[in-house]
C-alpha cells in the first residue's frame, strides 16, 4: 500500500473545484476503486456514474489526468507516480454533481435516428442467413459501450458545442451499424447529411484514439459513411478521400 | 403532505434489464401505456455484463438438440426442484425469442452455413448458447434498447423505487426518487412488473454490480409477496482472484467451453477425480476425449470442467483448503494450453474471448494466450426471488405485480445452468409483459392514497434527518453485511454459523435504523447506500433463515454439517412471506407433482 495524492473535481452546475484527498491505494487498484475509497472514508456524498467495473458498461467515463478514461480501467501505478492524479468530469456534457454529467442528450439524438428495419426473414421460423464475413464489419461496431468518451473528445462538440447539429462519433457508429447490417433496408444517407451533420467531422480521429473497446471509428465507421453521402451529395473532405483512396465501399 | 409529482401509466416495470426491456416492449406492443423505470442509465443494467451466451435449442450445430433435452438438462441442474412449467415453457420458447432479436438488429455469431452460432457450456448436453464473443449480454441489452425506444415507453433513468403502493390488495404502483436531485415521484399503474435482477451485493466477493441489492426481492416481500429457493444462491466458479481489487470480477464459463481446463498447483487436473453420480455417463474419461468434445466430436462426452457450477466451485475450494492452490487461493484455469492442438491459438483465443483478453491483460497484467489464469469462486447469481405463476409470472400472492428474470424465481431450481438466464429474460419478460397487459386492460383504475405516500418519502429521507456521525456509516455496515454473509452464509454453511448470522442480522437492523447519511438529497450515493442497505437486509434475512431450514446439501446450497442430499428435502420448496406481525415466516411447501410427459421426457434423457 502506498498513499497517493488525487484531486477530484466537485461541485454542482454553479461551479465547483478541485478538492485534494490523500489515500491508501492497494495493489492493482484503478481510479474507480480510489474514488470509492474517498467517498467511503472522507467523503460519502462524492457523487460518480459507475455499475459494473469491469470496462463492459461504459458508466464511469471521466478525464483522468486530462484524458478521456474509464476509471475502472484506469490503472492507478501506469499514471505518474510523480504528481497528483487529477480526476475530473467530462466536459462536452453539463455537470450534474461532482464527476456525474447529464449524458441525456445523447439518448435523444440516438431516438431521432431512423430505426433499424429488417428484410423479409429467409426462412419460415423467422430467421435470417448471414455470413460470418459479413456480419464482422458491423459487429465492430455493436461492441459500443455507449461511454461517450468519443462524444466527449470530438471537438465538434468539445469545443464547438454544435450539439444542436452534429450527432458526434457515437451515433455516426450507431447508423454505419445498421448501414452495413447485411439485412437492414433502411437509407439513412439524406439523415446523416443534414441532421446529423457529419459534414462537419473532419476526421482528426481524436474519437478513436479514446475508445476503450478499440473500434476503428474514423476508418472503419465515419468515413465509409461520409463516402455514401458524397456518392448522394456533395461533401468536399469526403470527396478528397475518396480521389485518394480511390474507390468506395 | 410531502410534494410529490404523479406520473400514470396501464402497465410500470421497475428494472431496464433483459427482463424489463423485454417486457416493456411487450406491454407495448399489446397496447399498452408503459413506463420503465431504472437506478442507472439505460443500457447499463447488468444484463451488459454478461458474456458467455443465451441458451435456446435452436439445433444449428448439433441437430439432435431439441426443447425436450434443454427442458431436462434445466431440471437436472436445477436437481429437480425447478417450477417444471417454467422450465417447458422456457425451453419450448427461448429458440423464438432468440431469433426474433436479429429481427431487431441484433448480430450473432455464425455457423459455416450463416446461422447463429452455438457454444458448449456447464451443464447443456449439446452446443447450445448462441453467442457474440463474449460479449453477448451487450448485444442483448443493446438490441432491446434500440428497439424499445421506438415502440413509444417512457423511460425513467436513474430513478430509483423505494417503495411499492397498494390500493386494498392490489399492487397500484410504486414511489421513486430521482438520483439527480432527491425529487419523488409516485407512479400510478394498474400492473407492475418487477425486473430488477439479483443480490450479489450481500456478499463480499461477487461479480454483480453495485445494482444488485435485492430491491425487487425485498419491494415485493414488504408488500406480501412470497419469495421462493432463497437458500439457493450461485457461486461461480471462476471469478478473478488477483490483485485484490478485481477480486470476484467474472471469467466467463466460455473460456471452458472453449477448451480451459483446471489444474491445481502441482499440475494436476483435479476436476477428473470426483465426478457426481448424475453425470457420470456423460463425463468424458480422459483429457483426450474432452478435447474431442471441444471441438465437436459428436462420440466424444464432456470434459469434467463442464460439469455444473455447484460441483465446480465446491472442488476449487477443496483443492484450496487442502494446501494445493494457487498462490492467491484459487485454482489454475488454462487456455492457452491448447495451442498443443491450434496453429494459431492465440489469434483463436483473442477471437472467441476478446474481453476476457483485455480484461485480465489490463487489470492483472496476464496474457491468458501464453499463461493460466488464477480464479475462485464468486457470487453470482440468486436462483431464489419473487415466487410468481409459471404462465403469467404475476405474484402468488399480490394481485398486479409481476415479477420476470433474476428477481423472480422457478426456473433454475437449486441451480442455474450458465446461459439459461439470458434466455429466461426473453421468455419470461416477454410473458410478464404480456400478462402485465392484459390485467392492466381487465381491472379496474386503481386509487394511490396519500398517507401510503407521505409515509413512504418521510421513511426514504430519513437517513437525511439524522445525526451522520451515529454509526459507522452506509459503506462501513454495507461492509459488515458483506462480511458476515461472505463468512457464515456462503459457499459452505452450517448450523452454528447460520444461528450467529440471523442473530448478527438484527442487530444491523436496529443499528441501520440509527444510521444517517451526510450531505443533501442531490446526487448522494451516501444516502442511497442507506436506502440499498434496507433491502440488503431483508434478503440477507431470507438467504440465512433458508439455508438454516434447509438441512441438506443439493445444488448451490452445501452444508458441511448435511453433507448429502436427502431425498426427503428432494420435492419441496422453501416459501418466505411477511408475516402479520411483521416477521419473516417460512414454510415448507410439496412442489406439485410432474405431469407424466414430462416426466417421460426427464427419464428418456437420462
Ligand atoms: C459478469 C456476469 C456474466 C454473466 N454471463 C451470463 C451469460 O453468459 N449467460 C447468462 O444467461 N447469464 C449470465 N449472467 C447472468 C445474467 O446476466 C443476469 O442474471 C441477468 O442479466 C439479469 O437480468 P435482469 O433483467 O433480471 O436484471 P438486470 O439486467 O440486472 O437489470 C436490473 C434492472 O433493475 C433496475 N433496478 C434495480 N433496483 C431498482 C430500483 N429499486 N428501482 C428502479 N430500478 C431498479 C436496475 O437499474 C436495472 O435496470 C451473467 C452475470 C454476470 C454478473
Amino acid at each position: 500500500m502506498k498513499t497517493t495524492t488525487f484531486k477530484v473535481w466537485q461541485g454542482n452546475s454553479d461551479g465547483g473545484e478541485l478538492k485534494t484527498y490523500e489515500i491508501e491505494v492497494d495493489q492493482g487498484y484503478v481510479v474507480l476503486d480510489a474514488i470509492h475509497r474517498i467517498q467511503a472514508e472522507q467523503a460519502n456524498d462524492l457523487a460518480v456514474r459507475w455499475n459494473c467495473k469491469a470496462g463492459k458498461c461504459g458508466s464511469c467515463s471521466a478525464e483522468v489526468n486530462g484524458s478521456p478514461k474509464l476509471m475502472c480501467m484506469t490503472r492507478v501505478d501506469e499514471l505518474p507516480a510523480d504528481q497528483p492524479i487529477t480526476v475530473e468530469p467530462m466536459r462536452t456534457f453539463p455537470i450534474v454533481k461532482d464527476l456525474v454529467t447529464d449524458v441525456s442528450w445523447n439518448y435523444e439524438v440516438k431516438a431521432s435516428i431512423k430505426r433499424f428495419s429488417p428484410k423479409t426473414a429467409d426462412h419460415g421460423d423467422g430467421s435470417w442467413d448471414m455470413d460470418q464475413y459479413d456480419v464482422e464489419r458491423p459487429q465492430e461496431f455493436r461492441k459500443c459501450i455507449e461511454c461517450f468518451l468519443c462524444q466527449d473528445v470530438c471537438h465538434v462538440l468539445r469545443d464547438h458545442q454544435l450539439h444542436d447539429r452534429f450527432a458526434g462519433p457515437r451515433h455516426y457508429v450507431y447508423v454505419a451499424n445498421m448501414e452495413m447490417n447485411p439485412i437492414d433496408t433502411g437509407d439513412r444517407v439524406a439523415e446523416l447529411r443534414e441532421e446529423l451533420g457529419i459534414g462537419y467531422c473532419n476526421i482528426t480521429k481524436c474519437c478513436t484514439k479514446v475508445c476503450p473497446e478499440g473500434i476503428t471509428i474514423t476508418d472503419n465507421a465515419i468515413i465509409p459513411l461520409k463516402e455514401r453521402v458524397v456518392d448522394q451529395s456533395y461533401d468536399p473532405l469526403a470527396r478528397l478521400i475518396k480521389l485518394v483512396k480511390g474507390s468506395g465501399d | 403532505m410531502t410534494q410529490h409529482q404523479v406520473v400514470e401509466y396501464d402497465v410500470v416495470v421497475i428494472g431496464a434489464g433483459g427482463a424489463g426491456l423485454r417486457a416493456a416492449i411487450e406491454a407495448a406492443t399489446k397496447g399498452a401505456s408503459v413506463g420503465l423505470i431504472c437506478k442507472s442509465l439505460l443500457g447499463k443494467a447488468h444484463t451488459v455484463m454478461a458474456e458467455g451466451g443465451v441458451a435456446a435449442a435452436l439445433a444449428n450445430v448439433d441437430d439432435r438438440d431439441s426443447w425436450k433435452v434443454h427442458f431436462a438438462d434445466t431440471m437436472r441442474g436445477g436437481h429437480y426442484l425447478n417450477a417444471w412449467r417454467m422450465a417447458e415453457l422456457h425451453a419450448q420458447e427461448a429458440p423464438e425469442r432468440v431469433r426474433e432479436l436479429e429481427g431487431w438488429g441484433a448480430l450473432m455469431d455464425r455457423t459455416p452455413d450463416g446461422l447463429i452460432n452455438q457454444r458448449n457450456f456447464g451443464g447443456h448436453a449439446y452446443p447450445r448458447l448462441a453467442h457474440v464473443g463474449d460479449r453477448t449480454g451487450l448485444e442483448m441489452i443493446r438490441t432491446l434498447q434500440d428497439h424499445g425506444i421506438h415502440e413509444g415507453i417512457d423511460v425513467h433513468m436513474e430513478v430509483t423505487v423505494s417503495k411499492l403502493l397498494m390500493d386494498g390488495g392490489r399492487c397500484a404502483g410504486a414511489l421513486a426518487y430521482d438520483r439527480e436531485l432527491g425529487r419523488f415521484k409516485a407512479f400510478r399503474a394498474k400492473a407492475v412488473v418487477m425486473a430488477t435482477g439479483g443480490i450479489g451485493r450481500a456478499f463480499l466477493v461477487t461479480s454483480n454490480s453495485w445494482e444488485y441489492t435485492g430491491d425487487g426481492h425485498a419491494l415485493a416481500y414488504h408488500v406480501g409477496a412470497e419469495l421462493v429457493d432463497m437458500e439457493f444462491v450461485q457461486f461461480h466458479p471462476t471469478g478473478m482472484v488477483w490483485p485484490p481489487s478485481v477480486r470476484g470480477i467474472l471469467v466467463t464459463e466460455g473460456v471452458r467451453g472453449e477448451g480451459g481446463i483446471l489444474k491445481n498447483s502441482e499440475g494436476r487436473r483435479f476436476m477428473f477425480e470426483d465426478i457426481p453420480p448424475l453425470y457420470k455417463e456423460s463425463t468424458a474419461d480422459t483429457p483426450e476425449e474432452g478435447w474431442r468434445y471441444v471441438v465437436g466430436d459428436r462420440e466424444a462426452r464432456r470434459p469434467p470442467e463442464l460439469l455444473t457450477r455447484d460441483h465446480v466451485a465446491r472442488k476449487i475450494v477443496k483443492e484450496v483448503q487442502e494446501g494445493r492452490g494457487s498462490p492467491h487461493g484459487g485454482a489454475f484455469l488454462d487456455i492457452a494450453w491448447i495451442k498443443e492442438h491450434i496453429k494459431d491459438s492465440e489469434d483463436h483465443i483473442k477471437k472467441k474471448l476478446p474481453s476476457m483478453y483485455h480484461q485480465f491483460k489490463e487489470l492483472a497484467g496476464i496474457d491468458i494466450t501464453k499463461e493460466p489464469m488464477e480464479v475462485g469462486p464468486t457470487t453470482h447469481y440468486a436462483m431464489g426471488g419473487i415466487r410468481v405463476d409459471p404462465d403469467s409470472q404475476m405474484s402468488t400472492t399480490v394481485p398486479g405485480l409481476f415479477a420476470a428474470g433474476e428477481c423472480a424465481a422457478g426456473l433454475h431450481g437449486a441451480n442455474r445452468l450458465g446461459g439459461n438466464s439470458l434466455s429466461d429474460l426473453l421468455v419470461f419478460g416477454k410473458r410478464a409483459g404480456e400478462y402485465a397487459a392484459e390485467f392492466a386492460a381487465g381491472n379496474t383504475p386503481v386509487h394511490l392514497q396519500d398517507e401510503q405516500i407521505d409515509l413512504a418519502v418521510q421513511e426514504a429521507l430519513s437517513p437525511l434527518e439524522r445525526d451522520p456521525g451515529a454509526d459507522v456509516g452506509p459503506y462501513r455496515l454495507q461492509y459488515e453485511l458483506q462480511h458476515l454473509m461472505q463468512d457464515k452464509a456462503g459457499i459452505a454453511r452450517e448450523e452454528s454459523g447460520l444461528a450467529e448470522a440471523l442473530d448478527e442480522l438484527q442487530e444491523l437492523k436496529t443499528r441501520a435504523q440509527a444510521m444517517g447519511a451526510g450531505g443533501s438529497r442531490e446526487y448522494n450515493p451516501g444516502w442511497h447506500t442507506t436506502l440499498d442497505l434496507q433491502s440488503l437486509l431483508t434478503v440477507a434475512e431470507a438467504v440465512v433463515m433458508a439455508s438454516q431450514a434447509r438441512k441438506e446439501s443439493r445444488g448451490a446450497h452445501s452444508r458441511l454439517d448435511y453433507l448429502d442430499k436427502d431425498p426427503e428435502w428432494g420435492t419441496v420448496n422453501l416459501v418466505l412471506k411477511k408475516g402479520h406481525d411483521g416477521e419473516m415466516e417460512l414454510r415448507r411447501e410439496v412442489i406439485p407433482e410432474i405431469p407424466e410427459e414430462l416426466q417421460k421426457i426427464i427419464e428418456e434423457q437420462g
